[in-house]
């Protein structure tokens, strides 16, 4: 017997290795170990995405909290229910979490679990480090709130702008865990954006050229890519701001030659295409529900792909119409004021090819697509007043007022939580194998929208009236009383519309009808996986012949990946031709504790530079042990990664 | 599957490595060199701005002595020949020459580390003094971390060479891939140097 003759490389999946004995090999070969080891040590996508899913939904939780405690502290001017410092810790939690906790992070989860479903694979690309990032994104937010429980939370906006975060006006400890939660969380985005990115341009099923992958997998793709151009900007910013804090160094010190505003070019360089980082898939999932519900492919594919990469690039030239107020040369008003109009026409092309898409069709009103529609009515509200503040006179005016809070919440929560709950409803029976409830998912629906609009479209005339953001009272007889208490009273609604949500996810998971395959008639490939899906996603992998796969007649399949060892089969970028088979990384403890020594350097290293000495020590023995090859050579045996 | 499979095709034929854009490795090597490149280009892009803030430049000090940092810049130049060298004995999968080059290229590292302390020890100003000290040594800071994590992980690497795993195909590709990296390192260097050495002296 040659060394690949042995019986654990020869054992392929095929016309005679299918069916329940297929299944039982593959389960334990993609299975994890039973109990608490076994949930530390996966690497599955599926229950790290889940897992990330329920993370950012438990922060969502805790920010929505944070902003009913500043809903009712408005309720009533010159309330005295909350301190002015609390109050300022409270905004600056809320707007951090909900953006770097819930925000992105939910939006990545998603990705995570079904983008490999969607290609057809078996696993995502580089699982361990799927698995890192997972850990570095709690501990992180852990930390964060942590900080702010002990009331050192920061207090400095979202956005932290210098001077105020710097060491002259914010000393101790609060302004620096939230730069080094920014290390966290971007450490964990980048990975799993680079994960994202081969996943999609290596791993696709067989066939499933460029023209064919699903929309959503198409905007998961440009989101990727944008973490990778974007998220370094604000590590840098951050990682200058706390060395400014910690060493003494004058990046924003104006008096020894910095700049505040470097500041703020870095930051939203960054913090502009963050918005369609989020939002981007908010659009993905506008087109697979879309498209699934409408039972035809969604209008326009190529148009619909252009118009992703399209916002994806402008969204790059934008980040100055946050600085309009800083008094910049006036050429770059009228480019980023242009910028910031133009990139309108992709929002609504996208917005257009939908409406096409319902026009030719009988669309079937499933919960989901009341997300839908709710989310084309805000949205289309919150784009225009973007235009409305993309105008340099008109921004000087509303700047710093609620019209701006109502403005971004338009477009975040209306562009893309809107189309989450929408998602959320909709792969619920692929994630769990039950339907969530049809019409306490309509109440839910309900509840939130009304209470969403009455909560934020007070909030523009509120701002007309020229209340300013971030104050924690105000005075009595200025008109804005009504505004307010309509506002908190909506805003309770609605969060009343996110309780009954979660009651029927919680109901369903227990007494859901069960959902079978497919449940929605859908087209795309992780409708062909069971549901839930096994841990090996497909028993074969499936080659694609159109956009719509499951729509068409039959599904081929492929044979002959080893299934007593992890494989999968990596395929060319842009025709997608079967080229390797790639064995997949099994689970280890290694980037849990890998996950733990950078958590440890990193907090370590807002008190001492010398964490970023010492600390690198555990966390490259970690990264060591974590490569190293665990069983013996194999000597021209077929490779595996242990 | 409620919808009806029928078999296309057959997987088994396929290798089970490659290199360059066929592997994995490949494209998350390429994925982070995006991301620390950018890293790179926003750092510079903070060097333009806050010159642009001062009437001089440097503000109040003398720029970097150029000796280390001539020497340092011609010997990671230099560096790229066994480097090249070893890529392509790498996928040539000669295990042999993988083995010298390796080491050889280790040794270089230490000797550039070295010389690194040298440069750090002439920059002439300190971080504090004012934020064209902070940018200096945040750009040379930057540039060692990336020597020292490619450092280390070529060390790793080579004695994972050296025992039996060192025959593996897929470990060839590694070697590669690192050496691909190695490229990245030293060509980020150079606009580093000069903005380091060479615009302090031109302005």
């Amino acid at each position: 017997m040659t060394a690949s003759e042995h019986p654990d490389d020869t054992a392929r999946d095929g016309p005679e290795l299918d069916g329940p004995e297929l299944d039982r090999i593959l389960s334990e070969t993609w299975g994890d170990k039973a109990g608490l080891i076994g949930w530390l040590t996966t690497v599955d996508h599926k229950r790290v995405g889940k897992r990330y899913i329920v993370t950012a939904m438990t922060f969502m939780l805790l920010g929505g909290m944070l902003a009913l405690i500043m809903r009712l502290q408005l309720a009533r001017p010159e309330s005295g229910l909350i301190t002015a410092d609390r109050y300022n810790q409270i905004f600056t939690m809320h707007g951090s979490t909900m953006m770097f906790l819930f925000a992105v992070p939910v939006m990545e989860a998603f990705g995570v679990y079904l983008v490999p479903l969607m290609v057809g694979t078996r696993a995502i690309s580089f699982p361990r480090l799927n698995a890192f990032s997972y850990w570095l994104y709690v501990f992180g937010g852990i930390m964060l709130w942590v900080a702010f429980l002990r009331d050192v939370g920061p207090d400095i906006g979202w956005f932290a702008y210098t001077p105020l975060s710097g060491p002259e006006y914010s000393p101790g400890k609060r302004a620096d865990f939230w730069a080094q939660m920014i290390t966290f969380t971007e450490v964990a985005a980048l990975a799993v954006a680079v994960e994202i990115v081969a996943t999609i341009l290596k791993q696709r099923a067989p066939g499933m050229r460029l023209d064919r992958i699903p929309l959503f997998v198409w905007g998961m793709l440009v989101t990727a890519f944008m973490v990778i151009f974007s998220m370094p900007a604000v590590t840098l910013a951050s990682s200058f701001l706390l060395s400014d804090r910690l060493v003494g160094t004058q990046f924003y010190n104006a008096t020894e030659g910095g700049s505040a505003l470097l500041w703020q070019h870095l930051f939203w360089f960054f913090g502009h295409p963050e918005v369609y980082i989020i939002f981007i898939p908010g659009l993905g999932f506008v087109s697979a529900m879309v498209e699934t519900f409408c039972r035809r492919p969604v209008f326009a594919y190529p148009v619909m792909v252009a118009a992703l990469v399209t916002i994806g690039l402008l969204a790059f030239g934008l980040w100055v119409h946050h600085m309009f107020a800083t008094g910049l040369p006036r050429l770059g008003y009228a480019f980023y004021t242009a910028a910031s109009m133009a990139i309108a026409l992709p929002s609504g092309v996208q917005i257009f090819c939908w409406i096409a898409t319902m026009w030719d069709s009988r669309p079937r009103f499933e919960v989901p697509m009341w997300w839908v529609v709710g989310f084309i009515i805000t949205f289309v509200i919150g784009g225009l007043t973007g235009v409305m503040v993309a105008s340099v006179p008109l921004d000087l005016e509303l700047h710093d007022t609620y019209f701006v809070v109502a403005h971004f919440h338009y477009t975040l929560i209306g562009g893309a939580v809107f189309p989450l709950l929408g998602a959320i409803t909709y792969w619920f029976p692929k994630i769990t194998g039950r339907m969530m409830n049809d019409r306490i998912g309509k109440l839910a629906f309900v509840l939130v929208f009304a209470g969403f609009h009455l909560t934020f479209m007070t909030m523009h005339f509120t701002g007309l009236m020229g209340m300013p953001r971030r104050v924690f009272t105000y005075p009595a007889g200025l008109g804005w009383e009504t505004l307010n208490m309509t506002s908190t009273v909506g805003a309770f609604v609605m969060a009343s519309g996110v309780l009954v949500f979660l009651g029927n996810i919680v109901a369903s998971l227990r007494r859901g009808a069960i959902a079978g395959d497919n449940p929605w008639g859908a087209a795309s490939l992780e409708w062909a996986a069971t549901s839930p899906p096994r841990p090996y996603n497909f028993a074969h992998i499936p080659a694609v012949t159109s956009s719509t796969p499951l729509w068409e007649e039959s599904l081929p399949v492929f044979s002959g990946l080893r299934v007593k060892q992890r494989e999968l089969v990596l395929t060319t970028v842009v025709e997608a031709v079967p080229d390797i088979r790639d064995p997949s990384p099994t689970p280890t403890i290694w980037p849990l504790i890998a996950a733990l020594a950078t958590t440890g350097l990193f907090i370590w290293s807002i008190f001492s530079p010398w964490a970023l000495v010492w600390g690198a020590i555990p966390v490259g023995i970690a990264l060591t042990a974590w490569f190293w090859p665990k069983s013996p050579p194999r000597h021209g045996r077929e490779p595996v990664i242990e | 599957m409620s919808i009806r499979q029928t078999f296309t095709g057959d997987l088994k034929v396929l290798p089970t490595h490659g290199f360059g854009v066929r592997s994995l490795t490949w494209w998350g090597v390429i994925a982070y060199m995006l991301i620390e490149g950018g890293g790179f280009a926003l750092a510079g892009g903070s060097y333009f701005y806050l010159m642009s803030q001062e009437t001089v430049w440097p503000p109040a000090s003398l720029p970097p002595a150029l000796l280390p940092g001539a020497l340092f810049t011609l010997i990671i130049l230099l560096s790229e020949i066994p480097n090249s060298l070893l890529k392509k004995a790498a996928e040539a999968q000669q295990r042999d020459r993988v083995l010298w080059l390796i080491v050889l290229l280790d040794l270089i590292g230490l000797v550039l580390l070295v010389i690194r302390g040298f440069e750090f020890a002439h920059i002439n100003v300190r971080w504090s003094d004012n934020a064209y000290g902070s940018i200096l040594w945040a750009l040379l800071l930057l540039h060692t971390i990336h020597i020292l994590t490619d450092w280390a992980e070529s060390l790793v690497l080579t004695v994972l060479m050296f025992t039996g795993h060192g025959q593996e195909p897929r470990r060839f590709v590694d070697v590669s891939e690192d050496a691909l990296y190695w490229r990245f390192v030293w060509i980020t260097w150079l606009p580093i140097f000069a903005l380091l050495y060479l615009v302090p002296r031109l302005v």
